[in-house]
This record gives C-alpha cells, sequence and structure tokens, in this order.
C-alpha cells in the first residue's frame, strides 16, 4: 500500500479533490451534529450522529493521507505498464465476506423463527418483519453489492489497461457506499423502513446511496474513456447496464416526502396502483440489473479467464446483452398478476417475461460453451465448476421464472413459498456461487497469492449445494403444497382447509429449509476461512498474469 | 458481416453506449407506468372510500415499520376459493391513498384485505400480544409492546400534511383536528367522537386495547385493521358503473 517517499515534501500541495472533499466533509459533519441534535425521533438523532462521526473521521483521514503521502500522487503507469489501483478493491472485496457471512447468518435466523417462533423473543429489534429486510439487504446490497464493486473496478482497470479513474473517489465510492449500508441495516433494527421492498431504506439514506452511485458512475465511466484498448470489453457493457440502470430504478422508485428533515419517516411520493407498479419495475428490475446485468459481467471476465478458453460467441453476446437489457424491464407486472392492476400491463409483463426466458438462456449458452475444449479443467478445479455451476442455476431459474409469470402458473405460486425457492435458487445458485467463484480468483490476483487450498474449495462447493438442494425442493414443495391447500374443496362445495392448516403443513419444510440454509452459512465460512489463510498465510505467486482476449 | 461492425460505434464510444442503454430500458417503463397515471380506467370511482383518520394512519405506520406486509397481503385476487376465504375481490380505488401499498408478496399469514370486523377487539388485542394464545399453530411473532408504547398526538397533523402534498385530499378542517380526532377515536367518552365521524365517515370509535389512558400503537393498530376493507359497501357497490 505505502509507497516509499522518493523525494521530501518539496512543492507539496493538496489536490482540489482532496481539500474539496475534506471541507465538503467538514459542512456535513457540522450539519449532521445539528441534525442530531434536533432529531424528532431517536433513530434520526442516532443516524445524524453517526453520519457526523463518519464525516469527521473522512475529514481525519483524508487530511492523514495528505500529510502521508509524497509530493506526487501515484503514477498512472510504471514502466509503461498501467498502476493498477488495487486498494479499494482489497477492501470491498473482504468486507464482502463479513457481509455475506452477516447476511446468510440473518437468513438462518428468520428461517428458524418461521420453524420455531419462539426465537422471535417478543422483542422489537429482532422479530421476523425487522430482521427480513436486513437478511435481503444484507445478502443483495452488501454481499452482492461489494462483491459487483470490486469485481468491477478490478475488471475495468484490466480490460482497459488503465488505472482507475479519480485519486479519491474510488476510495469515496466503497466507503460511502458500506455506509449506506450501516445506515440501512441499523435503520431496519430500529423499525426505520419505508416498507418498499428491496428499497426499504429511508430518504436521507435513499439521497446518500445517489450521491455515492453517481460517483460510482463516474469512476466506471473516467476509466473507460481513458482506456487503451480500442473496444470496451463485453463486461464492461453487463457493468456500465448495471450501474447506469441501477441509478434510473432507484431514482424512479424513491422520490418521498418527509414528515420533518429532522425524522426518518416519510410518505411514498406514488401511492396505491401507481406505487405498486413503480416498486415492482423497479423491484424486478433489482433482480435484472443487480443480481443479473452484473453478475453477467463477472461471468463473462471470469469464466474465459479462468477457463483459459476466449469467450463463446462474441454475437451472441452483443444479442444477448441488447435483448435482455430491453426485455427485462417490461417484466415487472408479473408480480402483480391478477391484483388491481389493470389487466394490460399484466399482460405486458407476462408476455415479455416468457420472451425473457431466451436472451437469458443466451448468456447461459454463452457462458457454458467458453468452457468448450476445457471441460476437463471442471475434474481439476473446484473453482471453475463453482463458475460454471452458478451459470446452470442461472439457467434453471431463468426457465422457472418465465414460467411462473404464465397468469395460470401465477394463481398458484403467488403469494407461497415457491416464490422464496425461485429466488433462492437464483440468489443463492447463481448469485452466491459465481460470486464465491470470483472472489476466490480476485483474492489470489489481489495479493499476489496462491490460494490456500484448492481441497477446501471442494468442501465449501459439495456442502453449499448440498444446502442449496435443500433449500429449494423444500421450498418447491412447501409452496406448492400450499397453494394447492389453499384452493382445495371438499366434495360438498366448501373450502378444505382453513388458513391455519395451511401454515401447519409447512412445518417440517421450514425445518428443512433452514437446514439447508445452515449447510450454505457453513461453505460460506468455510471459504472465509480458506482466503483468509490466503492473504494471511498462502505462498506468493510466481507465474505472469495470461493476457486477456479482446471481445472480437 | 457489415451488421456487427455496425455495433462497434457502441464499443469504442462510452457515452454512445451509455446512451444506448438509456434508450433501450426507457421503452418498457415508459410504456407500462406512464398510461397508468393518466388512464382513467386504472383507478374507477368507488364511492366510500376515504383518506384514512389519524389514529389509523398511526396504526398503518405501526403495521408498515413492524413489517408485517412481508407475511400478510392487502390484495384479494378475484379467484374463487380467494374470494370465499376472504371476500369481494380488492379494488384498486381501496388504496388509493396508499402511501406506500401494503398489497404484500408473501402469505405467510393471511390475507388482511378485509379483516376489518371479522375478529372482535379483544381477539386482536389477546392475538397481538401473543399469537399461540389464540391460534397454538401460529409462527406469527408476539408484539405485546405495542401496548406499552403511546402514539405522539402532536406531529400527526404534519403527517397529514404531508400526505395531502401528495395528493391525498385532507381538509384544512381535518389537518387542524388531528390530534383531538386521534384522541377521540380511542376514547368513547370523547365529547369530539360526533365531528371525528363526520370528518371521518364510517369512521370506528373504541377503546380499541381496553386500557385506559392516552392512545397506545396497540390501540392504532387495532383501529387501522378493524376498518380495513369496510369503506367499501358491496351491497350497493355496482361493478358495472364503471364500464365503458
Amino acid at each position: 500500500m505505502s509507497q516509499p517517499l522518493i523525494q521530501p515534501s518539496r512543492a507539496k500541495s493538496m489536490t482540489s479533490g482532496e481539500s474539496c472533499l475534506a471541507l465538503a466533509f467538514a459542512v456535513t459533519a457540522f450539519l449532521c451534529v445539528i441534525a442530531s441534535a434536533k432529531a424528532v425521533d431517536a433513530p434520526f438523532g442516532f443516524h445524524a450522529a453517526l453520519a457526523a462521526a463518519a464525516s469527521l473521521a473522512s475529514v481525519f483521514v483524508i487530511l492523514n493521507r495528505y500529510f502521508d503521502r509524497p509530493a506526487t500522487l501515484p503514477p498512472q503507469e510504471i514502466n509503461g505498464k498501467p498502476n493498477y489501483n488495487f486498494g479499494p478493491i482489497k477492501f470491498s472485496a473482504g468486507i464482502a465476506m463479513v457481509w455475506g457471512i452477516a447476511g446468510f447468518l440473518v437468513g438462518l435466523i428468520i428461517a428458524s423463527q418461521l420453524a420455531w417462533p419462539a426465537l422471535n423473543f417478543d422483542l422489537p429489534w429482532i422479530s421476523f418483519g425487522r430482521l427480513r429486510p436486513l437478511h435481503t439487504s444484507a445478502v443483495i446490497f452488501a454481499f452482492g453489492g461489494n462483491v459487483l464493486i470490486a469485481t468491477s473496478f478490478y475488471v475495468v482497470q484490466k480490460t482497459c489497461r488503465v488505472r482507475l479513474a479519480g485519486d479519491l473517489a474510488p476510495w469515496f465510492v466503497v466507503l460511502g457506499y458500506n455506509f449506506f449500508i450501516l445506515i440501512a441495516g441499523t435503520g431496519y433494527l430500529l423499525g426505520v423502513t419505508q416498507s418498499k421492498e428491496y428499497a426499504e431504506p429511508e430518504w436521507y439514506a435513499d439521497l446518500w446511496l445517489t450521491i455515492v452511485w453517481v460517483t460510482y458512475l463516474l469512476v466506471f465511466l473516467a476509466t473507460v474513456i481513458k482506456r487503451k484498448e480500442p473496444h470496451i470489453f463485453v463486461a464492461n457493457w453487463f457493468y456500465l447496464a448495471f450501474i447506469v440502470t441501477i441509478a434510473v430504478l432507484h431514482l424512479g422508485n424513491n422520490p418521498a416526502l418527509p414528515v420533518s428533515i429532522f425524522g426518518s419517516k416519510s410518505y411514498v411520493a406514488w401511492g396505491g396502483v401507481q406505487d405498486a407498479m413503480f416498486q415492482w419495475w423497479y423491484g424486478h428490475n433489482a433482480v435484472g440489473f443487480f443480481l443479473t446485468a452484473g453478475f453477467l459481467a463477472i461471468m463473462y471476465y471470469f469464466i474465459p479467464k479462468r477457463a483459459e478458453r476466449p469467450i463463446y460467441s462474441y454475437r451472441l453476446s452483443i444479442i444477448h446483452f441488447w435483448s435482455l437489457i430491453f426485455l427485462y424491464i417490461w417484466a415487472g407486472p408479473h408480480h402483480l398478476h391478477y391484483t388491481a392492476l389493470p389487466d394490460w400491463t399484466q399482460t405486458l409483463g407476462m408476455t415479455f417475461s416468457v420472451m425473457l426466458w431466451m436472451p437469458s438462456w443466451g448468456g447461459m449458452i454463452n457462458g457454458l460453451m467458453t468452457l468448450s475444449g476445457a471441460w476437463d479443467k471442471l475434474r481439476t478445479d473446484p473453482v471453475l465448476r463453482m463458475l460454471v455451476v452458478s451459470v446452470a442455476f442461472y439457467g434453471m431459474s431463468t426457465f422457472e421464472g418465465p414460467m411462473m409469470s404464465i397468469k395460470v402458473v401465477n394463481s398458484l405460486s403467488h403469494y407461497t413459498d415457491w416464490t422464496i425457492g425461485h429466488v433462492h435458487s437464483g440468489a443463492l445458485g447463481w448469485v452466491g456461487f459465481v460470486s464465491f467463484g470470483a472472489l476466490y480468483c480476485l483474492v489470489p490476483w489481489l495479493w499476489d497469492r496462491r490460494l490456500y487450498s484448492l481441497k477446501l474449495v471442494n468442501w465449501h462447493f459439495w456442502v453449499s449445494t448440498l444446502g442449496i438442494v435443500l433449500y429449494i425442493s423444500a421450498m418447491w414443495v412447501s409452496g406448492i403444497l400450499q397453494g394447492l391447500m389453499w384452493r382445495a374443496y371438499t366434495s360438498l362445495g366448501f373450502l378444505e382447509y382453513s388458513f391455519i392448516e395451511t401454515v401447519e403443513a409447512m412445518h417440517p419444510f421450514y425445518v428443512i429449509r433452514a437446514a439447508g440454509g445452515g449447510l450454505f452459512l457453513i461453505g460460506s465460512l468455510i471459504m472465509a476461512y480458506n482466503l483468509w489463510m490466503t492473504v494471511r498465510a498462502g505462498e506468493v505467486e510466481v507465474s505472469s498474469p495470461v493476457a486477456l482476449q479482446p471481445a472480437q | 458481416m457489415s451488421f456487427w461492425t455496425r455495433h462497434h460505434i457502441f464499443e469504442r464510444n462510452t457515452i454512445v453506449l451509455m446512451i444506448g442503454i438509456l434508450l433501450v430500458i426507457a421503452v418498457g417503463g415508459l410504456v407500462e407506468i406512464l398510461p397508468l397515471f393518466y388512464l382513467k380506467s386504472t383507478i374507477e370511482v368507488v364511492d366510500g372510500v376515504r383518506p384514512y383518520t389519524p389514529l389509523e394512519l398511526a396504526g398503518r405506520n405501526v403495521y408498515v415499520r413492524e413489517g408485517c406486509y412481508l407475511c400478510h397481503s392487502q390484495m384479494i385476487r378475484p379467484l374463487r376459493d380467494e374470494v370465499e376465504r376472504y371476500g369481494h375481490f380488492s379494488l384498486a380505488a381501496e388504496s388509493m391513498y396508499d402511501h406506500p401499498f401494503q398489497w404484500g408478496s408473501k402469505r405467510t399469514g393471511p390475507d388482511l384485505a378485509r379483516v376489518g370486523g371479522k375478529y372482535s377487539d379483544d381477539w386482536h388485542v389477546t392475538h397481538l400480544t401473543n399469537p399461540r394464545a389464540i391460534v397454538p399453530q401460529s409462527v406469527m411473532p408476539g408484539y405485546a409492546f405495542l401496548a406499552s408504547t403511546e402514539v405522539d398526538p402532536e406531529t400527526i397533523a404534519d403527517h397529514l400534511k404531508t400526505l395531502r402534498a401528495l395528493g391525498v385530499p385532507y381538509t384544512d378542517d381535518q389537518i387542524a383536528n388531528a390530534a383531538d380526532d386521534l384522541k377521540a377515536q380511542a376514547d368513547p367518552d370523547n365529547s369530539g367522537g360526533d365531528a371525528l365521524v363526520k370528518r371521518y365517515p364510517k369512521a370506528v370509535i373504541r377503546n380499541f386495547d381496553g386500557k385506559s389512558g392516552a392512545p397506545s400503537e396497540m390501540d392504532a393498530l387495532i383501529a387501522y385493521l378493524q376498518m380495513l376493507g369496510t369503506l367499501v359497501d358491496f351491497k350497493l357497490y355496482n361493478e358495472k358503473a364503471n364500464l365503458r
């Protein structure tokens, strides 16, 4: 990290970025102290105090870095080779693992609460209703988001052959994003939520995320613009689509009016039907662009790299990219079948969801077929196996999704655990495994080490796969069972089951699901140990990195 | 070959690629969302729907805060079993003043769109305090702490004002009397009851939590649950009225 002082601090001055950012944080700290003092509710006061402390810490860190650094900033190139900026990536990759374990653990807790409700302890802070958003946000935005930021900053530098744009900006993105996670997560426990699924954080957290996300977009764009390669590599198309679209979705779904600027409570601008449509336009495309486009970018870089093969088809990449991002946006209304949303919107949503099957499988084929000529590596390289199995799970859940979006199927599956099972085959199988695979590649590359143990990767793979299989099959059975029980009639034409009988029938499957989640958590602990030992005690890698195939 | 080389314009120009992405993702959202704001058929006009009373609104905010929507939907679909189990299918108008909507996406517990009037206040107090005291197989968390938390009557007018700024038709009268209305609805001995019902037709005035003193969050939540789905009178509702 620290570079030796080349010369004494002759003519050293603060960059405009350093001075402006330090000043901005100083002002923010002052404003946050006032906000904390005037807060109308305790959680807002707590969050304002946290923000004040973080702002002060930022001022200190910026000044401290200035006094410690040499007069010139790190060079763009050293001996004609790009001087890659790995600091923020290391932080993001490391904290992704921490958030991941926390998120899986909370998932296990809420799964157990559904099986044994006494585990709620009837305390407000740890009841199911508050922990569930904590779980979803921790795994999607904290774990997944940090994996995306880490890999995107790595891939964009490597494929553009330039140092990441900005000096403080990449750190601002990484630390600012994780501060957003902290505010969101503690908010859920304190009951601060706007109740829009996967967009629960309140107005002030949303505003902060907007600032961070725009900076993220600018850093990414500026890096791509100054690239040394003539073409933008395919993974970067997907990263760019992910960053741009998430910004649009965030701004569209979250406009809200706070009751007081010194309070956490706000009311969302949209109401009723329109709010429902905005919410699931956002919600489904959080899946489409956060959990799909972003992780497809990971697939397009890490699978070819690990398999040492070029991407199967350049043309398929083009078709798959444009059709995927065009069709995904339409699919939201399939979350609102048979509701008070107008029929025409539901039908559009269903139609486009079914069409979405094709580009999704285009992506899967492109990922899997990249292995042609290298299939034997699946036997010897458990990291590659993890990456490839993730693509297989992607294919499975992108078939299941269009099927569930068909109205008649949805009339059975909606409101049941089938949806939860579907989400988790995508989230654990696809997003989880592709992230694990990427981290198993990335951590050794970043720290210039050899991975500590492939045997432990193998254990992680099998323990987690068993966990996923238990999880999703339990949810398939419970979901379909519950859907069928709700609509069952006796021969006399009465509803056969009371609602509570269907709840009771779920119990064994909730226990199996919790066991599956527990195995998945154990797998991630094995991984954390493996990565920790890689960084701490791993051998230094000797081989030189392989040159990357350009997009065409 | 020419078609594929045309794609180079996106691969070589970052800004062109970004604009291309923005245009492509804009289409679906615009087509599906914008018409919902101006097509009259989206939300039919239905008699009886009114904004929430201050106490109901406070209860709704408790409902949101505790994440009830994660296990309870408020959207009855027009399917035979749902209509028989829960009542008339939900109308768009019934959630037109909901910021945010609470339709939900999962039924770990039953739908609540028409739970109002189905159970007594006593049932709700007991059930919210310890669900398994009434329904042994229930997996719902207990919410005993609601009974010991008071609702703040001072700030409730600000909530009404905020909602009015977003289009909910609260009158000046309703905003000016918000704090009094909040207290009056949980206290049958309060003299402000008649004025409350005049301002909010069909508002139910009861001591919901059965305890004396200022309204608690238990009062507010039960007031909200007891009004859910009761505003529209389906004996009078004419489902053909909005056909064109």
